[in-house]
């Protein structure tokens, strides 16, 4: 599939997107969340001529109690497992009442937005059969948090090796969450969709101009988004930006964009920053003993590697 | 006299909803419901329709995508059976609070286990409490013109509620009948394209699907369930309008030969032909029988039910479908507590038949007018199955 890019602004420090937020303040997510952060920085990003579709999850909850509601978009939320499904209907609506005359004539993107849980574990089925359906104007947003916050901190397919989470418990017989962190940026990539991305709210403008590319791109597009979480991470909430820029610098989750099955790594970390900066200021890995920092080094590297790979096999030309 | 068009029944349910101009289609095939959306995936295809056909990966996404599109403005159909309305059931929960009029084009069919494909009423009984109109259709004239219909009273301004059209699987959808099918011109006239007061809209941003607290939750129930009740006005003057439009007459509660009679039959859907057929053998034989079927089953039409039931003395209620652990049906359950505070009371007997395609037959019927003339008052408490194996 090759991507139909339309000419798109980019945003740089100098034209950084001004005016009140299209997410509104007064929400009431946890102090430090980088989940909500970089929902607002996607939100600044695109403006508000789109659609919002949401997962139940913490960013539902705390932008919407009834009612008060954070959206200045239009914005739906209708289950947990369900945003791609629901935004696929949205989709389809704005197309076909486009076509007759009967809606705004021009392309609106709708945007889902859901948790891991929401995209990794409960909402894949859904996820994966709109991204195969190829909706031209779907976005899909998932805002990981590595765990499932809103329901008190379980585990997710996304939580990564080693976590005490309340459901992957170390103790005696166990280090915390035993499997390792679901690559979903890569089997998006598998549908082949024209735009696969993904970005970390440390790094704002990479992770504003992905959303920005996202929607001038026909077709549908996957947006991966590191979101750190305080409250489940054991961590102070000063520290989530930090966290954020640490988890790139670490290895740990590589920046990358997949275009048109393209690979381009926006941010090649040569020089790696040791993985104990970034797991020490979190509660959830305290426990973990030295021959589990061994294996986690390891297998980082092997998955930064796999990335590093595939942009040198399939470059982008552009 | 109109010209007469031999159709099955499934095809009639897709052209109607291609009448009706319908936007967007998400579907999933499930049998026995799968021949209406084939042929909607046909007609799209075929540019006869000119619709978003979504072909979603489950059920669940069926449901999904129709709220969104709804939501979204667009006029929304889609069609379902037995596990698929099952899997479905989260959102089927959801759609009528959002005040999202899709229509449900329900082949009744059969709940697992054990699996089977055959029909009865146990799927949508497992959606009673939902918040969804629902209609039965007894033939294939009244699946077109109920399909029609569904459109017309969902979206009516005062009710915005979704709609299921219920159609009895394979013993409905899959016959060929005879059916008028109205002309584009007329049902356009009847059925404009829908003018939603709220959508998702950039130019007029809302928000759909708040939280709902303790302090806003009962609220937002009981406001669905006002609309729901009160939605019963709006189905009579869609089916008086229809009437003046199409010259067929539908009625919430449908009567046969139930002057003067003393035992009622009470159904829902396709097996009212033969208990019909019953009625007139009954009637041959001096015997004083009647039916009475309900076409309207959600929101309830308990008055005009009444009405019609306390001037016999037997009533026969049909169920197609066990509710496990209880004493009677779910239109048994109905029935005996619309009846119970009735002065004079007819005696009420519930019968449970037909499940998983079992056959039904007049004779079936013969022998239920006798059981409820007979029955004991102590009996009358409890189901009775009829045609079971020994």
């Amino acid at each position: 599939m090759k991507a139909l890019e339309t000419p798109y602004e980019k945003v740089t420090a100098k034209n950084f997107p001004k005016g009140p937020d299209v997410l509104a303040s007064g929400h009431r997510a946890c102090q430090g969340c980088g989940e909500v952060l970089a929902l607002r920085l996607l939100m600044k990003a695109l403006g508000n001529d789109f659609v919002a579709v949401s997962a139940t999850g913490c960013m539902e909850v705390c932008t919407a109690p009834f009612p008060q509601s954070a959206w200045r978009v239009p914005w739906i939320h209708v289950a947990f497992e369900n945003a791609a499904a629901v935004a696929s209907g949205v989709e389809s609506a704005l197309k076909v009442l486009r076509r007759k005359k009967r809606g705004p004539d021009r392309r609106i993107p709708v945007v889902a937005f859901a948790g891991d849980g929401g995209t990794a574990d409960i909402g894949i089925q859904a996820l994966s059969g709109a991204l195969e359906r190829g909706h031209e104007d779907f976005i899909y947003v998932c805002l990981d948090n590595e765990a499932y916050m809103n329901t008190g901190i379980q585990r997710s397919s996304e939580t990564p090796f080693g976590a005490n989470t309340t459901t992957s418990p170390a103790g005696t017989q166990s280090q915390g969450q035993n499997t390792w962190k679901k690559n979903m940026a890569l089997i998006a990539a598998a549908h082949g969709v024209p735009y696969v991305a993904t970005a970390s709210p440390a790094y704002h403008l990479d992770l504003m101009n992905k959303i920005r590319r996202a929607a001038a791109i026909s077709g549908p597009a996957y947006l991966h988004v590191y979101a750190p979480c305080p409250t489940g991470w054991r961590m102070k909430p000063e520290l989530s930006v930090e966290s954020a820029k640490l988890v790139v610098t670490t290895r740990i989750f590589p920046v990358y964009e997949v275009l048109d099955g393209k690979y381009i790594l926006n941010r090649k970390v040569d020089a790696p920053t040791p993985i104990e900066d970034y797991l020490k200021i979190q509660g959830r890995f305290k426990h973990l003993k030295a021959e589990d920092l061994v294996y986690i080094k390891e297998r980082v590297n092997e998955e930064y590697e796999r990335i590093v790979k595939l942009a040198e096999a399939f470059p982008a030309t552009a | 006299m109109a010209k007469l068009v031999g159709m099955e029944v499934s095809l009639a349910v897709a052209e109607a909803a291609r009448l009706c101009d319908t936007d967007v289609v998400a579907a999933y095939p499930i049998t026995p419901q799968t021949h209406i959306v084939e042929h909607l995936s046909e007609l799209v295809a075929n540019g006869k329709l000119d619709a978003e056909y979504i072909p979603v990966e489950s059920e669940q996404s069926a449901m999904s995508s129709c709220i969104g599109a709804s939501a979204a403005g667009a006029r929304t159909f889609t069609a379902t059976s037995s596990q698929g309305l099952a899997l479905m059931n989260e959102m089927i929960f959801i759609a009528p609070v959002l005040r999202t009029p899709i229509v449900l084009a329900i082949a009744n069919r059969a709940l697992s286990a054990p699996i089977n494909i055959w029909n009865d009423h146990s799927d949508i009984m497992t959606i009673r409490d939902s918040g969804w109109i629902s209609l039965f259709a007894e033939n294939g004239q009244e699946a077109l013109d109920l399909t029609i219909l569904s459109f017309k009273i969902g979206e009516d301004p005062q009710v915005s509620l979704p709609v299921t059209m219920n159609i009895d699987g394979f013993t409905l959808s899959h016959f060929i009948e005879p059916i008028d099918i109205p002309s584009l011109e007329s049902v356009r006239s009847f059925l404009p394209p829908w003018k939603p007061l709220v959508k998702l809209d950039v130019s007029d941003p809302i928000s759909i699907g708040l939280l709902g607290t303790p302090e806003s939750y009962t609220e937002a129930r009981k406001a669905t369930d006002n609309v729901l009740v009160a939605s019963k006005t709006a189905v009579d003057k869609a089916f008086k309008e229809f009437k003046e439009r199409f010259g067929r007459e539908y009625k919430s509660v449908e009567t046969y030969r139930t002057e003067d009679a003393e035992t009622l039959l009470l159904t829902m859907g396709s097996i009212s032909e033969t208990a019909m057929t019953a009625v007139d053998e009954m009637r041959d034989k001096g015997v004083k029988a009647g039916l009475v079927r309900i076409r309207l089953w959600r929101p309830f039409p308990a008055e005009d039910l009444k009405e019609i039931l306390v001037k016999a003395k037997n009533v026969a209620v049909i169920d197609r479908h066990i509710m496990m652990g209880a004493p009677v049906g779910p239109v048994g359950a109905e029935v005996f507590s619309i009846l119970y505070n009735a002065n004079p009371r007819p005696k009420v007997k519930n019968f449970v038949l037909g499940l998983g395609g079992r056959d039904v037959t007049r004779d079936d019927f013969h022998l239920i007018v006798e059981k409820a003339k007979s029955a004991p008052a102590q009996d009358i408490e409890r189901y009775e199955l009829v045609g079971v194996w020994e």
